[in-house]
């Protein structure tokens, strides 16, 4: 009988893929729950559809492929892919967006590449990338108004009908503005006092999104926790977008303030879920800290003097780019050795 | 160097040597305006021309041209191609030439006709360096009228929009729409999507030809050359 060959990571403990990627999905309920009980159906509806398709369309390609394909489907990777794509796109995101986005993420960014392990790039935000990119419409006017479940949000069936519906735009009143976006927006000719009196913002940091993000925090921590990701990428991650906020950010009146940046967007949702994609992101802890501090960095630049309002997608994708650069000079240091030597292992070493 | 048959000059620019497809040349100009079937078609045509024109002329002073002054030269025939090319399009076209733009004139830096020019035309009688020029210049014309069809069709949702700017009010109808309503794609509209584009047609020509080959092998195994050496055995068959 023919072996089949798995692909990294090889994890060095007894946990296999399917269970790490098991872990990752428990740990983004509460995330999807503070999403639900905020911004209604919408991101339910969207996991579920975009679960659905990313599954199969990795049946499709595996087949086409000629590979096992039950074995892949039970590493639940596409399905994670699939789930990150829900809980990030707009809670009314027509049903064609989102399929779109999770065909690209799995056809054209894993599976074309070569399949679990092999994608260079983080195929949920390629997906996200190509759709923001293409339907610029759909994507920045379709976010849910925060309202609590069952007290004014449109219900599940209003929801689901929005859905499917082929129009790119929803039904005034049901959508706001985003904080990130309205602060982006309005900053230009409005004080940071004005700007804030946006119903957007609430009487909080940014209504319900706030709540989001720490439930995506706390999922995240649980991650850590359970040593299923290291904490050098969120760390990173966060660390940098501080850094840059408190160095360049001290006026409210021209760049959106530290809490925005840390619980206003997609920031914990990317910096413990997405950046940490073990096949895409750096493999050292050193070079994981730069890479975490990269999309920081970026981050926090595309947001303050670029085109687009939030940027964790873009940003990944650019410290993806710069991973075999921060992999070549940030080896980990060998058992035994005093120094690791730079370069590509076993090349110099004869 | 051994002179190529006609056969042969056609199966490698339309097919096996393929400027766009195989040599990867001419990549400004094919990521840039591929966005629609009339914009490549244009730009395919006007580099057809300058690519025959170019190659004969290239062919006809070939033994005159000293070694070292050769690119030059080769270069100044060539911009004089294409500049005929944009006053053509100036005088006929007019509206395709706003739209093409710059990338008109920067015909002169396409590699596959300098290529051509010194790979082939310089070394060449007249006859095939034309035959050479246009199958090249056909081979890249079909690749950009695909992609500009793949672009338009996702990106836009028609097919053959506009095409009276280049052939004149009667195909002002040929316009397809074959859905309602669709949103524009604006990846497939910018560059990126002629480079995921060309990267799925470069697959499937590599795609055709494994196939092809692989049955060519199943049909014909290749036989026993003479002089090779046997496998050796030992035992005896009982």
């Amino acid at each position: 009988m023919a072996f089949v060959q798995q692909s990294s990571p090889h994890a060095h403990n007894a946990r296999p893929t399917s269970r790490v990627m098991l872990w990752v999905i428990i740990a983004t309920l509460p995330g999807l729950m503070a999403q639900t009980l905020f911004f209604g159906w919408g991101n339910l509806i969207n996991v579920v559809w975009c679960i659905a398709v990313a599954l199969a369309s990795e049946a499709a390609f595996l087949k086409l492929r000629r590979k096992p394909v039950a074995f892949f489907l039970k590493d639940n990777t596409a399905a994670v892919t699939g789930l990150l794509l829900g809980l990030s796109l707009p809670q009314f995101a027509p049903w064609w967006v989102s399929a779109i986005a999770v065909i690209t993420a799995i056809v054209i960014a894993k599976q074309l590449y070569g399949g679990l392990g092999s994608n260079p790039f983080n195929p949920a935000m390629v997906g996200y990338a190509l759709v923001l990119i293409s339907f610029p419409v759909a994507m920045t006017t379709n976010w849910a108004e925060a309202a609590m479940l069952f007290q004014g949000a449109p219900g599940f069936g209003e929801t689901l009908a929005r859905i499917l519906s082929a129009s790119q735009t929803t039904v005034d009143g049901w959508t706001m503005a985003t904080p990130l976006g309205e602060y982006k927006h309005k900053i230009a000719s409005h004080t940071a006092t004005e700007v804030l009196a946006h119903p957007t913002f609430g009487d909080g940091i940014a209504r319900g999104w706030e709540w989001v993000n720490a439930a995506f925090l706390a999922g995240g921590l649980l991650l850590v926790f359970l040593r299923i990701i290291t904490w050098h990428i969120p760390a990173g991650f966060l660390g940098a977008l501080m850094v840059m906020s408190l160095a360049f950010g001290a006026n409210a009146d021209q760049y959106a303030p530290l809490s925005l940046h840390l619980l206003a967007g997609g920031t914990m949702l990317g910096a413990f879920f997405i950046a940490t994609d073990p096949v895409s992101a750096a493999t050292s802890h050193q070079g994981k800290l730069i890479y975490g501090a990269g999309i920081g960095i970026l981050i926090y630049i595309i947001r303050s003097w670029g085109n687009y309002p939030d940027a964790v997608a873009f940003s990944v994708l650019l410290m993806n780019f710069a991973v075999p650069f921060i992999d070549y000079y940030t080896p980990p240091r060998a058992y035994g050795h005093h120094k690791a030597r730079r370069g590509l292992p076993g090349k110099n070493q004869g | 160097m051994a002179t190529k048959t006609s056969a042969e000059i056609i199966r490698d620019g339309l097919w096996n040597n393929n400027p766009a497809l195989v040599q990867v040349l001419g990549l400004c100009p094919l990521l840039a305006v591929t966005s629609t079937v009339v914009n490549a078609l244009g730009l395919g045509l006007a580099t057809l021309m300058v690519l025959m024109g170019s190659n004969l002329a290239v062919s006809l002073i070939r033994n005159f041209v000293g070694e070292s002054v050769r690119l030059p030269a080769f270069v100044m025939i060539i911009a004089s191609f294409v500049t005929c090319a944009e006053l053509l399009m100036q005088a006929f076209t007019y509206e395709l030439y706003q739209i093409l733009g710059i990338f008109i004139p920067l015909i002169v830096t396409n590699c596959t006709i300098l290529g051509r020019a010194d790979a082939f035309a310089s070394k060449n009688r007249p006859g095939p360096a034309v035959l050479d020029g246009a199958m090249m210049g056909l081979g890249f014309l079909a690749v950009l009228i695909v992609l500009g069809g793949m672009r338009e069709l996702l990106g836009q949702g028609t097919l053959f929009a506009d095409m009276n700017l280049l052939l004149g009010p009667m195909a002002a109808d040929w316009v397809v729409r074959p859905f309602e309503n669709y949103p524009d794609m604006l990846f497939m509209v910018l560059p990126p999507g002629a480079f995921v584009g060309l990267g799925l047609l470069i697959a499937l020509k590599n795609g055709i030809d494994n196939h092809l080959e692989a049955r060519r092998k199943a049909e014909s195994p290749e036989p026993a050359t003479s002089g090779s050496k046997r496998v050796r055995v030992t035992g005896n068959v009982s």
